[in-house]
């Protein structure tokens, strides 16, 4: 009895400003600071991921259909590489960053110290529930900070199991797991963070800097958009089909924020590519896709109508080339595709997450670009398949947006000298790798000075013997100081 | 206002400001106003805030001609593609890191250092390829004006517009969609800023404020002692009389060396600004009415007046404080909890030094702390105890001129950074690209999903070159499989 009131104890403003309270007084400690903490939580979220593989696998497998292979390389796998990374460079990345000193200072020396930024709030999405919301964790951890991490309702089986591991294998006096869903959000929002790390979509994206903005809390978001992907005519166009199905429909189904959203294709070139889709997509998920164990499902209900929707509307539906099947009992849809959408169509206009790939076709391939700078939004990713040097510098010159692949979908999101974040309506800010721990980190200049030269310049009272010894030692300039100071000598 | 907006972001659209020799044509013409114009620079300054000419030229002109100079020899190196490391694994691919301009941006400025924090983030805004929109402080009206009537002449109006206005002009601009925002002000006002930001996801940098402490250890020798509370003083009256962000706030010293360093700080101040500071402008203005009854207040509340040990003398027609020094006045005051902003020094005093760290965790992050001492253990406790924007050491104030330390705040007193290459990266995004070519594919990459692949794909992950081979020979041994399809 006892037990199940607990359970159901609401998690309301006030537990939210207890929990604060309780994970200042352990940073305020100073336990997180050590390099010690932070090499044992680390090691202990390794051992994490390699014993509780399997109950991670069934807890995607029950949110989200999620085939095993996808749960353990991109969400395990991934994540194993983040704690083995971080734990082999972490002196080099505490270590304080010598910066030089110019005239102005002399004589002095300065270094940039990384500290941590306290006490942190990482809200998680539900799409990679475990990459998500372990990844930032790792970077905050390695930047010495004491967490809680929000991760979302809308994966449960996720959300419980990761509650239930954090609460067993890391240090629970200062990293926390709170569940729950908008009224739990809403309590921890309310509350002063010394950041906030959000991965999710930008209408929630911008409550929670407006919230942040209450405290000065910095942010980083992590949102998404219409990733676009270029096709060009003369290429490898089987390996260029695969990587394109490798990043739409076997990353969950579409639904991941660096997922292709939509091609951009000449006239001439489009039914070969629908072509070479067919072929492809029939080799990975057999002619029956709606059974395949290879797809993840349609997360909930809400999503598989908002898909249906922006299948069923007039003028697209005429233009499905490809699958278009649909299974509301299972949350199923089978890989869809659309040749030339109207531009002003639902599906063009909102950031797609499932498998429905449209396909736009131009003239030039050049055309391209202006059909992605047209829609006013800078996307988290855009890719490129060409063999065309002109198109890739053009490519990289023209397109904005967080990263971009040529001749791939996704690998950059792997690869963690690259820093991942969007620009504009993508996102602020970025992570992985070094950048994680950048992203968690304050930096702090240090200066050193001697009390040896006290350049008596600088105080009242003031001259013009000491304007023209400050105009040169401010332009550099050491011949300047040494006529300043003759100059006033004589005078 | 949104007409002047969008002609911005076509012109943007439409290139030029990305090109280098764009960015280096307004720098051209920034380094030119400052040389051409200095001598109107130095009376706005003047009639603005009372700011003598060396002091001018030391705190706003000078830093920007060397801030001016860095960007010229840098700014290749900083427009330059980075290649990023990548594993063995990713065969035949690369990577770089590409630094783009962010668009459109805005910079709001303020009125103690007008022209220093208008045209610093202006630099670092230009030379990252931006159009801009600056918005100087209508408190500084000289400086306001002198910018939206000759800045035009030196630089690209059809990327750079210097608008002039006060908080109705400000609220409009704030509505508008900007790729960026960095503003130097209050705290206050940096909330509404970033809560306007945030209904377009706009990223922001805010300069704010707080009360920077300066500590001061009991010194032995002298010349440390002179030296020390000479930068001291210095540093809170002599940098537009107290009003600068980085000014020290207040002291701390122990209460056994508290009236040695009072009397130094007597001595000092009569040497350093002379026995009429008004008169020699050795000391500036308050910036107007407003804030000097804010003064008065603080230095006439009942708790505080019985602490003030020299100084206090104030004139209100010509807005002028006299350097004052208070001692131990009740924490728990006005001008102990709020950023003074004035040429008045609250010295407090504590048993033990090291009690300033406590003393100074248990407010809010400065945006600078000040540190007087030869002691090392101290000094190694005070920068990893503490948390501040940037920690001095035998100094104050000096730290805004190195190009090479980023400048900016934590908690309360900020959010970002600036100066040198922070500025550039400030108002840059950092694309990264990953090229592939499609020869060699690894086709253990693509379903239909089998237990085979799943080894292959972990030991590709961990980088374990070898494992990858076992696998591959069939030597390596199968892991436990759990429910694969």
């Amino acid at each position: 009895m006892a037990s199940e009131m607990e359970k159901k104890e609401v998690f309301d403003t006030e537990s939210a400003k207890d929990l604060v309270k309780e994970l200042r007084a352990s940073f305020g400690s100073g336990k997180t600071k050590s390099y010690e903490w932070r090499r044992t939580q680390l090691t202990a979220m390794l051992k994490m991921l390699d014993e509780e593989e399997p109950q991670i696998v069934a807890a995607l497998r029950e949110d989200l259909s999620k085939p095993e292979l996808e749960s353990s390389v991109y969400e395990i796998a991934m994540l194993k590489n983040s704690c083995r990374l971080a734990l082999k460079e972490l002196k080099h990345w505490m270590k304080p960053e010598k910066a030089k000193t110019s005239l102005v200072t002399f004589p002095s020396s300065a270094e940039i110290v990384s500290e941590p930024l306290g006490v942190v709030l990482v809200i998680s999405a539900w799409n990679y529930p475990f990459l998500l919301s372990l990844d930032p964790v790792i970077g905050a951890i390695a930047a010495g900070n004491a967490i809680v991490l929000k991760p979302s309702e809308i994966a449960p089986a996720s959300a419980s199991l990761l509650a239930k591991l954090v609460a067993t294998y890391l240090d629970s006096s200062c990293i926390k797991v709170v569940e729950g869903a908008v009224p739990e959000t809403s309590a921890l929002l309310e509350q002063k963070w010394d950041k906030i790390f959000y991965t999710g979509n930008g209408r929630v994206a911008r409550v929670v800097m407006a919230a942040a903005a209450k405290h000065l809390t910095p942010v980083v978001l992590e949102l998404g958009g219409k990733s676009p992907v270029i096709v060009d005519s003369d290429i490898n166009l089987l390996v260029a089909t695969r990587r394109i199905i490798a990043g739409k429909w076997a990353c969950n189904n579409g639904q991941a924020c660096i997922s292709p959203d939509y091609i951009i294709t000449t006239k001439d070139y489009a039914s070969k590519l629908v072509d070479s889709f067919k072929n492809e997509l029939e080799k990975f998920y057999g002619k029956n896709p709606l059974e395949s164990k290879d797809l993840s499902h349609i997360v909930n209900s809400n999503h598989f109508v908002r898909l249906s929707k922006l299948l069923d509307e007039d003028n697209v539906s005429s233009k499905i080339v490809h699958g278009g099947e649909r299974d509301k009992t299972n949350l199923m849809i089978a890989p869809t595709i659309l040749l030339d959408v109207p531009q002003d169509s639902l599906i063009m206009n909102e950031e797609i997450f499932g498998p429905l790939l449209p396909i736009i076709t131009v003239d030039k391939v050049e055309d391209s670009f202006d059909v992605i700078n047209s829609s006013g939004t800078k996307p988290l990713s855009a890719y490129l398949f060409t063999n065309n040097k002109k198109l890739k510098e053009k490519f990289v010159a023209t397109v904005s947006a967080g990263g971009l692949v040529v001749n791939d979908t996704t690998v950059h999101v792997a690869e963690h000298t690259l820093p991942f974040g969007g620009v504009g309506d993508s996102g602020i800010g970025a992570y992985h790798g070094k950048f994680s721990f950048d992203a968690f980190s304050h930096k702090k200049a240090v200066l050193y000075r001697g009390f040896a030269c006290d350049a008596f310049v600088r105080y009242p009272p003031y001259t013009r013997g000491k304007l023209r010894f400050f105009q040169a030692f401010l332009g550099g300039s050491i011949l300047g100081m040494i006529r300043a100071v003759l100059r006033w000598s004589k005078s | 206002m949104e007409k002047e907006v969008m002609a911005l972001r076509e012109c943007y659209r439409s290139g030029k400001t990305k090109q280098m020799s764009w960015r280096r044509s307004q720098l051209r013409g920034l380094r030119d106003f400052l040389k051409e114009k200095e001598v109107e620079i130095f009376r706005a300054l003047n009639q603005d805030l009372g700011k003598h000419y060396v002091e001018a030229f030391r705190d706003e002109v000078g830093i920007l001609n060397k801030s001016l100079n860095f960007v010229f020899k840098e700014l290749k190196t900083w427009m330059s593609t980075t290649e990023a490391k990548l594993p063995i694994i990713a065969l035949n691919s690369s990577a770089q890191l590409v630094p783009e301009p962010l668009g459109l941006v805005l910079v709001i400025s303020t009125w103690n250092f007008p022209l220093a924090l208008s045209l610093e983030p202006l630099i670092g805004a230009i030379a990252a390829g931006n159009a801009v929109v600056l918005k100087p402080s209508e408190l500084a009206p000289a400086c306001s004006s002198l910018l939206v009537n000759s800045l035009p002449n030196y630089l690209d109006n059809e990327a750079i517009k210097v608008i002039e206005g006060g908080p109705a002009v400000g609220e409009q601009l704030l509505q508008q969609k900007w790729d960026k925002i960095f503003f130097t002000g209050s705290p206050r006002v940096g909330r509404i800023v970033m809560s306007a930001a945030a209904k377009h996801l706009t990223p922001v940098t805010l300069e704010l404020g707080g009360k920077c402490p300066a500590v001061l250890d009991s010194l032995s020798r002298s010349w440390d002692k002179e030296a020390s509370v000479k930068r001291i003083i210095w540093a809170k009256y002599g940098s537009c009389a107290g009003q600068a962000c980085i000014s020290v706030d207040y002291l701390l010293v122990e209460k056994a060396f508290s009236s040695t360093a009072v009397e130094l700080m007597k001595v000092m101040i009569k040497k350093v600004f002379g026995d009429n500071p008004k008169e020699s402008q050795s000391v500036a203005r308050i910036i107007n009415k407003h804030h000097f009854l804010r003064l008065k207040n603080l230095l006439t509340d009942e708790m505080v007046k019985d602490s003030i040990i020299y100084g206090g003398s104030m004139d209100e027609d010509s807005l002028f404080v006299e350097p004052t020094i208070l001692l131990d006045p009740p924490l728990h005051s006005k001008i102990m909890t709020e950023e003074i902003f004035g040429p008045v020094i609250p010295i407090i005093t504590l048993d033990k030094i090291e009690d300033s760290i406590d003393f100074i965790n248990s407010r809010p992050k400065p945006l600078a702390i000040y540190a007087f001492t030869n002691n090392e253990v101290f000094k190694e406790r005070m920068i990893s105890e503490t948390s501040s924007g940037s920690v001095v050491f035998n100094d104050a104030i000096v730290q805004f001129a190195a190009d090479t330390l980023p400048f900016g705040g934590i908690g309360e007193s900020g959010i970002g950074k600036y100066h040198g290459k922070f500025s550039f990266d400030t108002f840059s995004h950092y694309k990264s690209i990953a090229r592939r070519n499609l020869y060699t594919d690894f086709w253990f990459r693509f379903p239909p999903w089998t237990n085979y692949k799943l080894e292959l794909l972990e030991t590709a992950f961990n980088y374990d070159y070898f494992g990858m081979l076992l696998v591959l020979l069939g030597l390596k041994r199968s892991r436990k499989r759990f429910h694969i399809n």
